[in-house]
């Protein structure tokens, strides 16, 4: 018995191994498609949050020989009146910001000085597109900075008239972020426990499906339900290679992320992450059992398919299915709960965040999260078996 | 010795196969004979324990096919419709798989092996690839995968498909030694004179019932026609089944 699934194993893992496209998607796709993704994100997220805080900009001010001193203070926080745009007139500048050639304008009417003098208010116009979602951030750092110069003049009248400012900010609020570096940091690192579950299914799709509906497609398997090897044996050996395959496909997905952690400036954030050798190896005990789940479900679903091609599209369904669970999770913001380690691939993915925010994981924890996993994985692999001793499976 | 006692298969509603009888002895090759659709396939997979009956008794080699498949599967060599390979694998990978699911222990399984490429002249494509095979090499292979546990039954649905003449007469002269050394040999065909020159017994089969059998001169005798092929379409009923 235990032999005839070591030779169903070693043929299948053998026999795919020197399948091109298996070898692609299991060595290739899965272990560098989530990490290249992940550093471009991450990568895009750093320099956007870091650029527009800092990163002084040009912005064309009309009429800015009618506010020198506002100028001159807009220039101090980092934000240039730009030379020669061009624009005469609001409706110029209108047309400008909806064409996309600006991002923002100001705009200062000649009565700018005298309407500041005599107190009656001074306006200034301020012309962008909301909807244009880029510039954003500019608009809201130019109209801080003119409201904080306004705030100025205006704390300053009240204590030329002998009153302090605060009277006019009855309400102060003050604000205490309790997040750490690390738990800002698994915000965006959350996003590698889909990484890591997806590769882990996709190093096993196509043994899934080659050893199934791919063995019944090409006519190879009714002599091979006719040897005398029961059909668990058979089934089991099969499973054992796809889950072979898709812990190749997480360890590699698992040493790519840890290379290219290492790399990136998640100080920049005012992130940190603590995802080293020891890490990886532990977030690979957490999402192993993960592993038979994904392979039996696979079996289970290619069993009740016709062709090599059916199976390949409700399996393109199936490994959606994982992620489910982590989907939900991030909307609600879920937090780790003994309970909630009893729902596969949610449990691995609160555990891998954890792991991420250098948390200690409870030891009930893992143990009940390994246990249910690989429970739901027999009872799904005892399903296979049930459905390969069918007569229809012949198709 | 293959021994079919009133057997019955339906697929829900659809009869593939009522109240077949037959006897297949050793030593001997029996021909399983009748139109497309008939249950030959049918037939076949009951005995090879892939399909179970819906009534009546199959025996190999005294050993019911309902009560321990495990056993029969034991004895039986079996070359389906369509002898799929594995692409991947090469010709000797594909025999070795069947030879360890078998239980031949891998010295025997070698040797074995060797042997079985030199009398199926598979010299040229043992170590290749199974993926660029012609029809002729697939079913060679396929047929020596059938042999690698030496099982003293084969149960062959129709293995000239799509063979040349020449591959044909050969495949024939393998059988007819394989029938000497004492094996049972149960073949499917819808050809006629492929089976006329192979088998010393006759099952003909149509609609899922049997429609003859005897050996061929039984057969001749019983028709009063010397034409096999006349005999076939007399048994089967006429011209338009």
């Amino acid at each position: 018995m235990m032999s005839a699934i070591l030779t169903v194993c070693r043929k299948e893992i053998l026999d795919n191994s020197r399948d091109r496209r298996t070898l692609l998607t299991a060595i290739l796709l899965g272990p560098l498609l989530g990490p290249i993704l992940f550093v471009v994100v991450i990568n895009f997220t750093i320099s956007q949050a870091s650029s527009s805080a800092e990163r002084p900009i040009d912005v064309p001010i009309i009429g800015a020989e009618h506010a020198p001193n506002l100028v001159a203070f807009l220039a101090s926080r980092g934000i240039a009146a730009s030379h020669g745009h061009g624009l005469t007139s609001v409706d110029e500048a209108v047309n400008a910001v909806r064409n996309g050639e600006r991002e923002v304008v100001v705009f200062i009417d000649a009565s700018f000085g005298e309407e500041l003098a005599s107190g009656t208010g001074a306006h200034v116009g301020l012309v962008y597109d909301r909807s244009d979602t880029t510039s954003g951030q500019r608009v809201r750092r130019v109209r801080g900075s003119i409201n904080s110069y306004s705030q100025q003049i205006g704390a300053l009248r009240l204590l030329a008239r002998g009153l302090d400012p605060s009277v006019v900010r009855p309400l102060i609020v003050d604000n205490f972020d309790v997040s750490t570096a690390e738990e800002r940091s698994s915000l965006l690192l959350g996003m590698l426990t889909y990484f890591l579950l997806f590769a882990t299914l996709m190093g096993g799709l196509y043994l899934a499906t080659d050893t199934t509906a791919g063995e019944r497609e090409r006519k190879s398997l009714e002599p091979l339900l006719a040897t005398p090897v029961p059909r668990s044996s058979l089934l089991l050996g099969k499973m054992g290679a796809t889950v072979a395959f898709m812990l190749l496909s997480l360890a590699l997905t698992l040493a790519c992320f840890t290379a290219a952690l290492r790399f990136m400036p998640f100080e920049e954030l005012g992130m940190s992450t603590s995802f080293g050798l020891g890490t990886a190896l532990i977030a690979f005990l957490v999402l192993a059992p993960f592993a038979p789940l994904g392979a039996a479900l696979m079996t289970v679903v290619a069993s009740f398919t016709k062709s090599y091609k059916e199976a390949q599209s409700y399996l393109g369904f199936v490994i959606l299915v994982p992620t489910l669970p982590l989907i939900v999770a991030s909307i609600m913001n879920v937090k780790p709960s003994l309970a909630l380690m009893a729902v596969p691939s949610l449990s691995q993915h609160l555990l891998t965040i954890n792991l991420i925010r250098a948390e200690p994981i409870e030891a009930s924890m893992l143990s009940l999260s390994i246990v249910s996993t690989l429970l739901l994985g027999a009872l799904l692999a005892y399903a296979a078996i049930r459905l390969y001793d069918r007569e229809r499976i012949l198709g | 010795m293959i021994e079919v006692d009133a057997l019955s298969k339906r697929f829900g509603e659809i009869p593939a196969l009522s109240d077949v009888s037959f006897r297949a002895r050793d030593g001997q090759i029996t021909g399983l004979l009748g139109p497309n659709g008939a249950g030959k396939s049918t037939c076949l997979r009951i005995l090879s324990t892939v399909l179970q009956p819906s009534r009546g008794i199959a025996r190999v080699g005294g050993i019911s096919v309902s009560e321990d498949p495990l056993a029969v599967r034991r004895i039986i060599g079996t070359l389906p419709h369509g002898a799929g390979l594995y692409p991947h694998l090469t010709a000797i990978e594909n025999i070795r798989y069947f030879g360890l699911l078998c239980g031949v222990d891998r010295p025997t399984l070698a040797r074995r092996i060797d042997q079985l490429v030199e009398r199926l002249d598979l010299g040229d494509v043992a170590d290749r690839k199974a993926k660029g095979f012609s029809q002729g090499e697939r079913t060679k292979v396929a047929l020596a995968r059938a042999l690698v546990h030496e099982p003293p039954h084969l149960l062959l649905d129709e293995p000239t498909n799509g063979l040349d003449v020449m591959a044909v007469r050969q495949l024939r002269r393998w059988l007819r030694e394989l029938a000497r050394e004492g094996r049972c040999i149960l073949i499917s065909s819808h050809v006629m004179q492929e089976i006329s020159a192979l088998a010393d017994d006759l099952v003909i089969i149509a609609h899922g019932k049997i429609a003859a059998k005897g050996n061929p001169s039984e057969l001749a005798a019983r028709y009063g026609n010397q034409d096999l092929e006349e005999i076939f379409v007399s048994a089967v009923g006429g011209e338009r089944s």
